[in-house]
């Protein structure tokens, strides 16, 4: 479905991306890990276009969509959710999923229910009239799932959704996408809560220092030399296995 | 609390129909086409926070568009009130892709639609067919047909007019899902692109609503007062007026401009009857202006309904 | 080309002043990150000031001019910190409007205590016009050409070598950086508004001999000095040298060849193009 190759991006002097490959097929989860700084969030713009990259194709259901404004990109059914939340501060809860729903559904009543009861199903019953604003840290992340989820994307990039989230809340969050794909999407996620990628994964791709360093199933990646090194220091694996 | 606002504000407007004077009906008239002109202005940069310094602009070209089809090609007056909207939209339109493409927002913003207005005013300042400086005269001729009227009232029904219509595509924002990406594009844009919102589309169709808007206002002042020169349509001052009128009554609220017109004209008329002296009044609004700024930045609105987020 | 010469020259002379005052303006916005809408409005107040000054005391506004740049600094300092710092709670279209709002207050002031009369002031060179080549140059705007880059001179040399001009600089670029190293960032703001204020104080000074003031003025020169600060890019200090003259250059040419009535619309026009087309300007770095 998610077709990326030689993807790159650099900022001034820091290649924040350089020249990577990922493929992504109709209803997997596909993990993106790699250590802070990797390049994961800078992908995700470049594929969702918010960023130009600087070389590279990323296709969409075989389309070429590099050049193609976000909002385009989103109508084509790919969805994606911010690191670094971005509420519509000034709105309500409820208002803020409604412009996701929006997308799919014009009339304003059935937008306003399929909101509310998104809302509620992840937890945001008490806030849906309150302004965004207002939100904690782990709401806010919960509002950019459910703002994502209620534009029903074919295609939805998680970043980090999952991070400052508590252990209960975690896995609650792992039903809920896992519920997302039975329902027929395709998800790419970035993620630093292990377990989540784990229990959540098909497929997951390894990034460091801009490059894709490994690739694999969770299994294979968590016992693979250079993803240890990338996460621990050079050295590390070794230094694990004489330990 | 919504709702008896509204049925006060409803029974305000018909008060002045039950005078017979000329003068209560003239302060009424002004105070509509005040508050028609704000909530023009509101509905780009209010709800879509476009803060723009030169609305003034789609004024006088709604009123030359009126003044020069009637007095060099002799159509009706009527006619005045499409010819504008139609005008006052498609330059709104064009003005928001231009703007809004380059990526201008905010102060940039402002302070390019304050350039577009100055430089329509040079423009009529100095070609024929606007008259130049010396403006358009249009023909005094009071019957129904023509647009003017001898009662005040009955210029003072079309302010209401035009102030009904405002304020009925406001209440339809405040709804709907246009007005919906419109906030959603005000509060943060990136993330209303990221759900599909055509962010430029969203702004520029909000500033050609606005605009088709604003324009029907120079033609009912045409109307009104049979004279237009290029000073009058195109004052910074009624650029300043349209905004503090949505500012202080409550910028993205559908009440706001009404509550913020009674406000205003209540001060001018005040100050005007206890001082002589010009810019008194205008200076006041400038003061109001700021403390609404620093101390209720949701205009007077906050007071009157009840906050959506409570 | 009888025409083009003294036009050209006219321009220039004219542009230098108008640097001058978008230095302040580059400053403020720089250090602020404010537009600055007040800015013609102080200006015009300056202009009544240093207008005052001559017609009732007498003084030349060139003797004038640091006394008046003295007194629109410490206008500025105030304004800065009773009015628009307090009222805008640092969000961007707050002080936007609250800038417009002084600028509603002070032009209408302006017509209450002086009513909407143009005034000028005579002082004894206002006519005198010096011969360079073909050329007749008039004394007034010369002196006040080259006060105006004597005083963008200064500024720079005080921004660049003095400790103060350096924590301005360092609060510019990055205000908590600067905070954590003991400069006080409110401090520094409401100093570098009134500094961008004193340069109008300087400036109403150089511009009163050859020109008029009435409380409409602030809104002629906003326009020019957003278009020169536009132009040379904003918060940059060579750009709103080099914009400022352009614009003067620019205004001249526009009055000789559209005519009186039609050239003043290159101002805006430049403005709009700019904005439209190369938003950084000449000389800015990409916001
Ligand atoms: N807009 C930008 N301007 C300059 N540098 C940037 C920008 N965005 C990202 N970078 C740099 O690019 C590199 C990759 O950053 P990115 O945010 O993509 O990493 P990440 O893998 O998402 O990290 P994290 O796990 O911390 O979210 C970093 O060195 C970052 O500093
Ligand atoms: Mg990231």
């Amino acid at each position: 479905m998610l077709e990326v190759r030689g993807l790159s991006r650099r900022f001034g002097g820091v290649r924040a991306v350089r020249g990577i490959d990922l493929d992504v097929p109709a209803g997997a989860i596909v993990a993106l890990i790699g250590p802070n700084g990797a390049g994961k969030t800078t992908s995700f713009a470049a594929i969702a276009g918010f960023v130009r990259p600087d070389s590279g194709s990323v296709r969409l259901d075989g389309t070429d969509i590099i050049g193609w404004p976000p909002e385009r990109i989103a109508l084509a059914g790919m969805v994606r959710t911010f690191q670094i939340t971005q509420p519509f501060a000034g709105l309500t809860v409820a208002e803020n999923i409604r412009i996701g729903a929006f997308l799919r559904e014009s009339h304003r009543n059935a937008a306003t229910r399929l909101a509310r009861e998104l809302g509620t199903e992840l937890g945001l019953g008490a806030w849906l009239d309150r302004p965004a604003a207002a939100l904690t840290v782990a709401g806010r992340k919960r509002l950019e799932l459910a703002r994502a989820l209620a534009a029903r994307p074919r295609l939805l990039l998680l970043d980090e959704v999952m991070a400052g989230l508590t252990p209960t809340e975690v896995n609650e969050t792992v039903a809920l996408v896992r519920g997302v794909r039975g329902r027929g999407a395709t998800i790419l996620l970035t993620e630093h809560v292990m377990q989540a990628v784990t229990a959540l994964a098909d497929r997951v791709y390894v990034m460091a220092e801009g490059a894709m360093i490994a690739q694999g199933t969770p299994r294979e990646i968590a016992v693979d030399q250079r993803v240890v090194e990338a996460y621990l220091g050079k050295g590390a694996a070794a230094r694990i296995a004489d330990g | 609390m919504t709702r008896g606002l509204w049925i006060a504000l409803a029974t305000l407007a018909l008060l002045p129909f039950a005078s017979h004077s000329q003068f209560v009906a003239n302060l009424a008239m002004l105070t509509a086409i005040s508050a028609a002109l704000g909530q023009a202005w509101n509905i780009a940069g209010g709800f879509g926070g476009l803060t723009s310094f030169g609305h003034v602009a789609f004024f006088g070209l709604g009123a030359y568009a009126d003044a020069i089809l009637q007095t060099r090609y002799g159509f009706t007056p009527w006619l005045g009130l499409p010819a504008a909207a139609l005008l006052g939209g498609g330059v709104g339109w064009l003005m928001g892709l231009a703007t809004f493409r380059a990526g201008l927002r905010g102060s940039y913003f402002a302070l390019v639609t304050l350039a577009f207005a100055e430089a329509f005013r040079i423009l009529a300042n100095s070609i024929g067919i606007t008259g130049g400086g010396s403006g358009i005269l249009v023909k005094l001729h009071t019957s129904a047909g023509n647009f003017q009227f001898a009662d005040r009232r009955a210029g003072y029904a079309a302010a209401l007019a035009l102030l009904a219509l405002a304020t009925f595509a406001a209440r339809r924002l405040a709804v709907g899902r246009f007005g919906a990406y419109l906030m959603a594009v005000r509060e943060n844009e990136d993330a209303a692109r990221a759900l599909g919102v055509r962010a430029v589309r969203v702004k520029s169709a909000a500033l050609a609503l606005s605009g088709a808007l604003t324009a029907l206002g120079g033609v009912l002042y045409v109307q009104s007062y049979l004279y237009i020169d290029p000073p009058t349509a195109f004052s910074v001052e009624r650029s300043v007026e349209m905004l503090l009128v949505a500012m202080i009554g409550g910028a993205g609220t559908v009440a706001g401009p009404l509550l913020g017109a009674l406000a205003v004209h209540a001060i001018a008329d005040t100050t005007r009857s206890l001082v002589a002296t010009p810019g008194v009044a205008p200076m006041l609004y400038g003061v109001v202006l700021l403390l609404i700024i620093g101390f209720l930045p949701g205009g007077i609105a906050r007071f009157v309904t009840r906050p959506a987020h409570a | 080309m009888a025409l083009l010469m003294p036009a050209l020259v006219g321009g220039l002379l004219t542009g230098g002043v108008y640097a001058l005052v978008a230095l302040g303006l580059t400053l403020i916005y720089g250090v602020l990150h404010i537009v600055n809408f007040a800015h013609g409005s102080l200006l015009m107040m300056a202009m009544f000031g240093a207008w005052l000054l001559a017609a009732k005391f007498g003084l030349d506004p060139l003797v004038a001019l640091p006394l008046l740049a003295a007194i629109m600094f410490a206008v500025g300092w105030a304004l800065y910190r009773f009015v628009i710092g307090r009222v805008a709670h640092g969000d961007d279209r707050a002080i936007l409007l609250a800038t417009l709002g002084v600028a509603v207050v002070l032009d209408n002031l302006a017509l209450v205590l002086f009513t909407g009369d143009t005034r000028t002031i005579e002082t004894p060179y206002a006519l005198q016009m010096i011969q360079a080549g073909p050329l007749l140059i008039p004394l007034a705007k010369l002196i006040a050409f080259a006060c105006a880059l004597l005083l963008a001179g200064a500024l720079w040399a005080f921004l660049a070598l003095t400790d103060t001009g350096r924590a301005i600089r360092a609060v510019a670029r990055e205000p908590e950086g600067a905070a954590l190293v003991g400069i006080r960032p409110d401090r520094i703001f409401a100093l570098a508004y009134g500094i961008g204020i004193a340069c109008l104080g300087a400036a109403a000074c150089l511009l009163l001999p050859s020109f008029y003031v009435s409380p409409q003025v602030g809104g002629v020169f906003v326009l020019v000095a957003f278009t020169v600060v536009v132009l040379g890019g904003m918060g940059s200090f060579p750009g709103a040298v080099v914009g400022g003259l352009l614009v003067g250059i620019t205004e001249n040419l526009g009055g000789l060849y559209l005519g009186e009535d039609l050239g003043p619309i290159c101002v805006p026009l430049l403005f709009i193009a700019v904005l439209l087309v190369r938003p950084t300007g000449l000389f800015g770095s990409v916001r």
